[in-house]
């Protein structure tokens, strides 16, 4: 299918209208949902975090620099992508199984249009461009309800934002946006290809776009689990 | 001019087409009929290489339609217009996107130039005032329509129609036959289409092809219909009783 992809476009406007079609779909349409499990598991994690830690001898700060690079590490993009898996996964597979059993495909194909380069090229590369910004703001806002958090709990705001800054690693956040962008790849593929070659009916789409969420959650735990091995 | 020699294809253990060879002559409306189910979908998909015939072989104006490769097949399928059974309208498109987008794909006209395109094939299949809704507000006719707007709009070279008039009422499916045969005079067309409704076939079935179980069971032109003695062709085509009554008629006077 890859290989299918790299020929030269029929009109690189068309090409440029979808990708931006599927930039909106993905990244406005997950704005919201990402934002808001982000801003709670910053928030969780701090008030699970501080309540480990009371009683104990380590200073409340902490807890700041432990939020910042749990999202950025992990948080924020496993999370994420793997919110992103259920419903851009779900939604790639089903839109280009649609497509495939009500021959719109086909009709591609018999205008003489490359259909796997114009309907999954512009999918994968949309989510290479917008899954990265994602996980930033879903970062920024984890710490943000971290930080909420933890003063809601009683811990003075400057001693979170002491430890937002306490031993920053600029490397943190590379391994966060190698994961964007490994994770936006994987769950872009693995759910065109399920999407893509879709037979039978109506209900062979939903199974498909299950097996989209399925596998691209899967994939996407694996690989984080090798880049956690790799990278750090 | 398409040629068709001995075109097989078969789905596991079912055999679909069983040798079927014809030819289809270019500014003729080419009909193909046949029963529900008789395979015709199957040879259209053939013809256009959206299937892979088991056996035989496919020749566009004398070129090999069925050797070549993926690349000169392109430049053919740039001359083929199709209107498929389903309409196989492009969902996240309007009406006016649909039409458009043969047009955007592979033209370097103005905007308005498209646009006068656009709206000019809209008018051709009585369809206007419909450019901004999209294929599920839509009902089964108007989408036939805007398929065979979308098929056109390109003027091409060879063009398919899978049952283009299935769901049209009888003045519409006029109107979509007079249209098709109009253009397929004008530009010297060779147009193929899928048809059950007798009235086509009597209206401008130039040529038909009726395929029965896999084979090509008669061919010949609506004139021919009538004088055939094939009792299969004949069974299929006057299958009513007006109809019975109507061919009982045309025996006694002939
Ligand atoms: N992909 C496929 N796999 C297996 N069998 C198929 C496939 N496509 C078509 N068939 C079989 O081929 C036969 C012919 O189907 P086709 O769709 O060509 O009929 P048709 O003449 O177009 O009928 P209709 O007038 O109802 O559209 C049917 O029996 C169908 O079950
Ligand atoms: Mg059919």
């Amino acid at each position: 299918m890859l290989k299918q992809m790299i020929s030269v476009p029929e009109s690189a406007y068309m090409y440029w209208k979808e990708t931006v079609r599927q930039m909106n779909h993905i990244g406005v349409g997950s704005l919201i949902i990402i934002g808001i499990i982000s801003f709670f598991t910053g928030a969780v994690t701090a008030v699970q975090f501080a309540y480990q830690l009371s009683g104990s001898y380590f200073p409340p700060y902490l807890l700041g620099f432990v939020i910042r690079d749990s999202m950025i590490i992990e948080l924020a993009p496993t999370l994420s992508c793997l919110v992103l898996a259920g419903k851009v996964g779900s939604n790639m597979a089903s839109e280009l199984g649609t497509m495939r059993i009500s021959e719109q495909i086909d009709a591609l194909e018999v205008m003489g249009v490359n259909s796997t380069a114009y309907l999954v090229a512009p999918k994968i590369f949309a989510a290479l461009i917008i899954v990265p910004p994602l996980i930033i703001i879903s970062a920024f806002l984890g710490v943000y309800g971290g930080l909420l958090a933890a003063v809601n709990y009683g811990i003075a705001q400057e001693m979170f934002e002491k430890g937002l800054l306490y031993m920053f690693d600029p490397f943190n956040v590379v391994i966060m946006l190698v994961k964007a962008y490994v994770f936006a790849f994987l769950i872009a593929t693995v759910s065109c290809y399920q999407g893509f070659y879709v037979k039978g009916g109506a209900l062979d789409i939903g199974k498909a776009s299950t097996r989209a969420v399925v596998f691209s959650s899967i994939l996407v735990v694996l690989f984080d689990y090798l880049i956690a091995v790799v990278m750090t | 001019m398409i040629e068709v020699k001995n075109i097989k294809k078969h789905f596991g253990d079912k055999k679909v087409l069983k040798g079927i060879s014809t030819v289809f002559e270019a500014g003729k409306a080419n009909l193909i009929i046949g029963t529900s189910g008789s395979g015709k979908t199957v040879f259209m998909k053939c013809l256009v290489g959206l299937l892979e015939p088991n056996d035989g072989a496919i020749l566009y104006d004398g070129e090999n339609f069925s050797q070549m490769t993926k690349k000169e097949r392109k430049s053919i399928r740039r001359k083929i217009g199709m209107l498929f059974q389903g309409s196989a309208l492009f969902d996240s498109m309007t009406v006016e996107e649909n039409v458009l987008f043969p047009l955007n794909m592979f033209t370097d006209w103005s905007t308005k130039e498209k646009m006068d395109r656009v709206n000019f094939c809209l008018e051709r299949v009585n369809l206007v005032g419909a450019n901004d809704k999209y294929p599920g507000e839509i009902s089964g006719g108007m989408m036939k329509r805007v398929g065979i707007a979308r098929s056109i709009v390109l003027n091409p070279k060879y063009l398919f129609c899978d049952e283009p008039n299935s769901g049209l009422d009888p003045q519409t499916s006029l109107l979509i036959d007079e249209l098709l045969t109009d253009i397929t005079k004008e530009y010297n067309i060779t147009t193929i289409i899928n048809t059950h409704d007798m009235n086509s076939v009597m209206g401008m079935g130039e040529k038909v092809v009726f395929l029965h179980q896999g084979y090509k069971d008669w061919e010949g032109s609506n004139k021919d219909i009538l004088q055939s003695k094939n009792q299969l062709l004949n069974d299929f085509i006057f299958a009513s009783d007006f109809l019975k009554a109507l061919r009982k008629g045309i025996d006694n006077v002939g």
